[in-house]
């Protein structure tokens, strides 16, 4: 892999965590909305405000200089890792969004491990199986499954294992059996999303001329499928997965709020609600940030899957 | 598309066309009774949606109670048929808003080209690369709570995805030679979109809007069961999920029931949304 072709993916990278940043401070202190009386009101519904003290919070935390400073002074401390202070808390927004990451990585990483096999199980299903109802069912499911409110899936899941018949507890943070209901939740959009392009790509593969000539040649459907095609299938997958993971943070938000789960999510969750301008847009940071990373170790991994690939295509076919 | 399903479209809307497709046009009923629920919800449920009879709360579904009742006594069928309309104009809002901003983006961004396709294609990944819940989430942060706030904030998060559509069906349509000729005699260019580009582009987009109305209704919902909408007692599709929580153990129907409405509107949609795509 040429050195050139990482620096360059790299600056991409810091290009789209700068735009993202810009755009959250575009949403957060630009849109109608007196950043200065929800910062003061501290998440209350109609607070007494003395405008006096108003105006001198207003120029103690540099509101009353012209917007083009704020955002460089913002800038510039995001750039040296300071995002500012929780205003319910009044700790530093790194350490609050610390604090919570060990409890939502689990989460995080048991529901790819739920994702992952739903979508090889519907893409081979769709394409390896022969039985006709076995393929169209497996082609039809994920737009079934994206079309179910996340959390009414979870609260479906909670009634039926937790409530009726026993098998999972309903709101455990340290044990295993507890991640299994919300990995489930949260896995299950994202193995459909990721089944319905991998099904897509390896049905597109099978048809490809190689293919056919080594069936013709006597090979087994199944040995075709696992030595030629899924490999050439898996780069849509591939991309796919990058998306996928970057939703994972914003699904966390509606899966631990309904599983009583005290991670990342509910912190999210929280912060809207007495609207923590400071811990919200350091979470909309986090989401690009986990974006651009499995974007960046997916386009990294291309080359290695297909040899094909130059270096420099991944990053314009995808555009 | 099998030759006798194109046999169906070039024949219109006839009876055998329609039973040889039993899920579209089961979806158009759904959704017709939908529309009812929106614009006369008394006609669908007589039962009054905000006051209940104390004696009745928690009954299961009968023949009374199509959705039995929730914790106060209140007739859940009911509230579900009232609760279309808000849910539902929140929803229309959204996709109005993301529509509107998000084609006229993508028709310049695809006309104009150059510096300004360049600047609007790159903001158009920056939003795509943030997760539209969290996007929209900020928005509501900065708007505070209310539906018509959380029809805005999800708006916005489905702009990306028409400011990409409209401007990839411009350069597809912008390349013919009749738009080409159109500008080589000189006719305006906001001429030529409204009168050559839109029309060519209207299949994709309706079904483009079709689509993102399902996903904006999924949206709305969450936010507002996360509780960034309408407050209890006002009945809406997320907060009536949201109040059944509280008797998940004892009341299965109260969060299944308003849930299963949701998701049959949002298949439905989807399957009108393949059908006006032609497959």
């Amino acid at each position: 892999m040429r050195p050139g072709y990482v620096m360059t993916r790299l600056a991409q990278a810091a290009l789209v965590l700068w735009a993202a940043w810009t755009l959250s401070f575009v949403v957060l202190y630009l849109l109608p909305g007196d950043p200065v009386r929800i910062l003061a009101s501290g998440g209350l519904e109609n607070p007494d405000l003395d405008p006096a003290r108003l105006a001198q919070l207003r120029a103690d935390l540099g509101f009353d200089r012209p917007i083009a400073l704020q955002y460089l002074t913002h800038l510039a401390d995001a750039l040296q890792g300071d995002l500012g202070r929780s205003i319910t808390s009044g700790q530093p927004v790194v350490e609050v969004i610390a604090r919570a990451i060990p409890v939502t990585l689990p989460l995080a990483l048991a529901s790819l491990a739920v994702a992952v096999p739903v979508a090889l199980t519907i893409g081979l299903l769709a394409n390896a199986v022969r039985a006709r109802w076995a393929a169209e069912l497996a082609f039809s499911t994920p737009a079934l499954i994206v079309s179910v409110p996340t959390f009414w899936l979870g609260l479906v899941l909670l009634q039926l294992f937790s409530f009726r018949w026993h098998l999972f507890p309903a709101a455990s943070t340290d044990s295993l059996a507890g991640l299994v209901l919300p990995a489930v939740t949260l896995g299950l959009p994202n193995g459909a999303i990721l089944g319905q392009v991998f099904a897509r790509s390896l049905s597109q593969t099978l048809a490809e001329p190689y293919v056919q000539v080594a069936i013709a040649k006597g090979l087994r459907r199944s040995r075709v499928i696992v030595a030629h095609a899924l490999r050439n299938a898996l780069i849509p997958t591939l991309t796919v997965l990058g998306l996928v993971v970057g939703n994972t943070l914003a699904g966390s938000v509606i899966v631990e709020t309904v599983f009583a789960r005290p991670g990342l999510g509910r912190l999210i969750a929280r912060a809207v609600t007495v609207q923590d301008i400071p811990v919200v847009q350091g979470a909309v940071l986090l989401g690009a940030v986990v974006f651009v990373l499995t974007t960046l170790v997916v386009d990294l991994l291309y080359p290695l899957i297909d040899p094909r690939i130059a270096h420099t295509a991944p990053a314009g076919t995808r555009s | 598309m099998s030759t006798s399903a194109y046999r169906a479209t070039l024949a219109g809307p006839t009876v055998r066309g329609w039973l040889r497709r039993p899920g579209l046009l089961l979806s158009c009923l759904f959704l017709l009774v939908v529309a009812v629920a929106v614009t006369r919800p008394s006609l669908l449920a007589g039962a009054d949606p905000l006051h209940g009879q104390i004696g009745e709360r928690l009954r299961g579904p009968e023949a009374a109670y199509l959705f039995g009742t929730d914790h106060l006594g209140r007739d859940l069928f009911a509230r579900v048929v009232h609760g279309a309309r808000l849910s539902l104009a929140a929803t229309g809002l959204a996709v109005a808003l993301g529509a509107v901003t998000g084609t006229l983006l993508g028709l310049a961004a695809g006309y104009r080209g150059g510096v300004v396709d360049a600047v609007l294609s790159r903001l158009t990944d920056v939003l795509l690369a943030i997760p539209s819940l969290l996007l929209s989430l900020a928005v509501v942060t900065a708007l505070g709570r209310g539906t018509v706030n959380i029809a805005v904030a999800v708006g916005v998060g489905s702009i990306a995805a028409f400011t990409r559509l409209a401007r990839a069906e411009v350069l597809r349509v912008r390349r013919s030679d009749y738009v080409e000729a159109a500008q080589a005699i000189g006719i305006p260019w906001w001429e030529v979109v409204a009168r050559h580009v839109l029309p060519n582009s209207a299949a994709p987009v309706l079904a483009l809007v079709i689509v993102e109305f399902a996903m904006a209704i999924l949206s709305v919902a969450s936010l507002s069961f996360l509780g960034y909408g309408a407050q209890p007692p006002t009945p809406e599709w997320g907060v009536l999920i949201a109040e059944g929580r509280d008797h998940l153990a004892t009341s299965w129907w109260m969060t299944t029931l308003p849930g299963l409405t949701v998701v049959a509107l949002v298949v439905s949609l989807n399957r009108i949304a393949r059908a006006v795509q032609g497959r």
